[in-house]
């Protein structure tokens, strides 16, 4: 019997948000100890008995078992759920309260729940994606402190904040809460951020980012499960991170070395994940107005779309990247709105896009800037500008990956124009 | 073929890291359970031992205590015993036993031969 990969870590978000509803926010630490207690069973059982036929059931019944122990040790010393309260004081068997929250559906609620409880208002965006990545997927501090190039402590700090915050709160969010609406957007705010992060994130560990946008997905799609919490939006931001995460895997070729889009190997792109994210954007067209998702995700179903790069419709892809600088005028999205229009136009207008994207200095440390002119310089033929423009980029590299990548292109670009001299 | 008792020790703190975070743990468990198939696939393997649950008793003239946590910087984690020539091919297979790396020790023992 294989151990699924990512089991512990996709089970502690299962049982923290089960336990947490047993034992009340106030006492997440408790609920993370009967976990951290679980798996430490785990980890003295299963080399001596084998791995179980179902190891999620298993660790299950051990934090479902050491949940009633905590609950008996703990009963005057902690103020536990409302449900456990009562059958405290007025005796009876807390077996049906506690099976109730480890049913299949109450975990799907309950994750919903902490995931909306994480999202609260009062914590700053960052701190709400530190959070969902530690209760809900898993991840401890010193992980996701190494995917957003974080000192380890001050994760740790942040971490600790927000559950102080979430503490604070002593009950998990009420799905039925007038906030619901607003806090959904929060939620998916948060959900975006963290698949950006996974996607386009600074970090080299390539398996922690593919990971935080599978994760990300994973999390979207439960509140998509949820019919109120599934509108038009959902399913567009839903859209999104399908039609993305599929192209990962062509992400870096079988030498290891990172892939423009245009270079993609298209055969190595995820065809059940297009599928779902084709499906979802058909979906999300049902709302009233656009949102940014909804053109961020046709942009990238154009992509997948086209068998190749060159036969990619630029022209579509263009004007949605109009659409999307009319919603969210940053310079990121102008930056590939130029490289549409160098591949639609032409690398001289393309070019000139890019020297026409108003605050390009906050875009000037993103090696992907200077890179974008280093390409179109080279297509254009002026191999000594691609050369200084890689060097740039070079220099602004964030990760071996990209190191890499760009020394490649550094390498290219001086042997072309050494010839040409 | 003598049999020799493979004997885990670890400290709260070796504990702790081998658990680390649920990526950690698994990982920490994926090893375990690769290095007792090696030593399964191998014949080395006599007896799997049996768990032993964390919380006990220590028992000694006059007094017994809650442990071995509460006291203990040298945890016991479990035993197994395994069939190897002599003491150095014992020790030989207890050297790539993981919990070398999550800070913890294992001690080999021969089985004592009774004269007969």
């Amino acid at each position: 019997m294989e151990i699924e990969d990512h089991l512990f870590r996709r089970e502690a978000g299962h049982l923290v948000a089960a336990l947490t509803r047993i034992f009340g926010l106030g006492n997440l630490t408790l609920a993370e100890d009967v976990v951290q207690d679980a798996f430490c069973r785990a980890l003295e059982v299963w080399p001596i008995r084998g791995v179980p036929d179902n190891p999620a059931a298993w660790l299950m019944a051990t934090a479902r078992h050491r949940a009633i122990d905590v609950i008996r040790r703990e009963r005057t010393a902690r103020t536990f759920a409302p449900d456990v309260v009562r059958v405290l004081e007025h005796g009876g068997t807390l077996d049906p309260v506690i099976d109730e929250a480890f049913a299949g559906a109450a975990i799907r609620d309950e994750q919903l729940r902490m995931m909306f409880s994480c999202c609260h208002p009062r914590l700053a965006e960052d701190a709400q994606i530190a959070l969902v990545l530690n209760v809900l997927c898993g991840f401890g501090a010193s992980e996701i402190a190494a995917a957003f190039l974080v000192g380890r402590a001050a994760m740790e700090k942040r971490i600790a904040r927000g559950k102080h915050a979430l503490a604070s709160e002593g009950r998990l969010f009420d799905l039925a809460d007038a906030d619901f609406t607003t806090r959904l957007a929060s939620v998916r705010r948060a959900l975006y951020l963290l698949f950006s992060e996974g996607y386009h994130g600074a970090s080299g560990e390539t398996t922690v980012r593919a990971d935080l946008c599978a994760d990300a997905l994973r999390l979207a799609r439960l509140l998509g499960e949820y019919p109120p919490a599934a509108t038009p939006e959902t399913d567009a931001l839903v859209a999104l991170m399908c039609l993305h995460a599929a192209r990962l895997p062509a992400r870096v070729d079988e030498a290891g070395d990172l892939q423009t889009l245009i270079e993609h190997d298209r055969s190595r792109w995820d065809r059940a994940l297009v599928e779902e994210g084709l499906a979802r954007l058909e979906r999300s067209a049902a709302g009233s107005h656009v949102t940014a998702w909804h053109l961020e995700a046709a942009i990238a179903a154009a992509h997948a779309a086209a068998r190749s790069a060159a036969a990619t419709d630029w022209m579509l892809i263009v004007s949605l990247y109009d659409r999307l600088f009319a919603i969210t005028p940053s310079p990121v999205v102008a930056l590939n709105r130029a490289i549409a229009i160098g591949q639609r136009d032409g690398p001289e207008r393309g070019l000139e896009a890019l020297d026409a994207i108003a605050d390009r200095a906050r875009i000037e440390h993103y090696p992907f800037y200077p890179a974008a002119r280093g390409e179109m310089a080279l297509r254009a033929g002026d191999r000594r500008a691609a050369y200084a423009h890689f060097s740039a980029a070079l220099a602004l590299a964030r990760n071996g990956a990209e190191r890499q990548f760009l020394a490649r292109r550094v390498a290219a670009s001086r042997s072309n124009h050494k010839e040409q001299s | 073929m003598s049999e020799f008792v493979l004997l885990f020790r670890s400290t709260p703190e070796g504990r702790r890291a081998a658990m680390g975070t649920p990526e950690r743990a698994q990982q920490s468990l994926q090893t375990w359970l690769a290095w007792i198939r090696r030593l399964e696939a191998q014949g080395h393997l006599k007896s799997r031992g049996q768990p032993l649950d964390p919380a006990g008793k220590v028992v000694r003239k006059g007094t017994v205590t809650d442990g071995p946590y509460a006291e203990s910087k040298d945890l016991v984690l479990g035993v197994l015993v395994v069939d190897a020539r002599d003491l150095d091919e014992a020790a030989r297979l207890a050297a790539d036993c993981p919990i070398a790396e999550q800070g913890g020790s294992v001690e080999v023992r021969p089985v004592g031969s009774i004269a007969t």
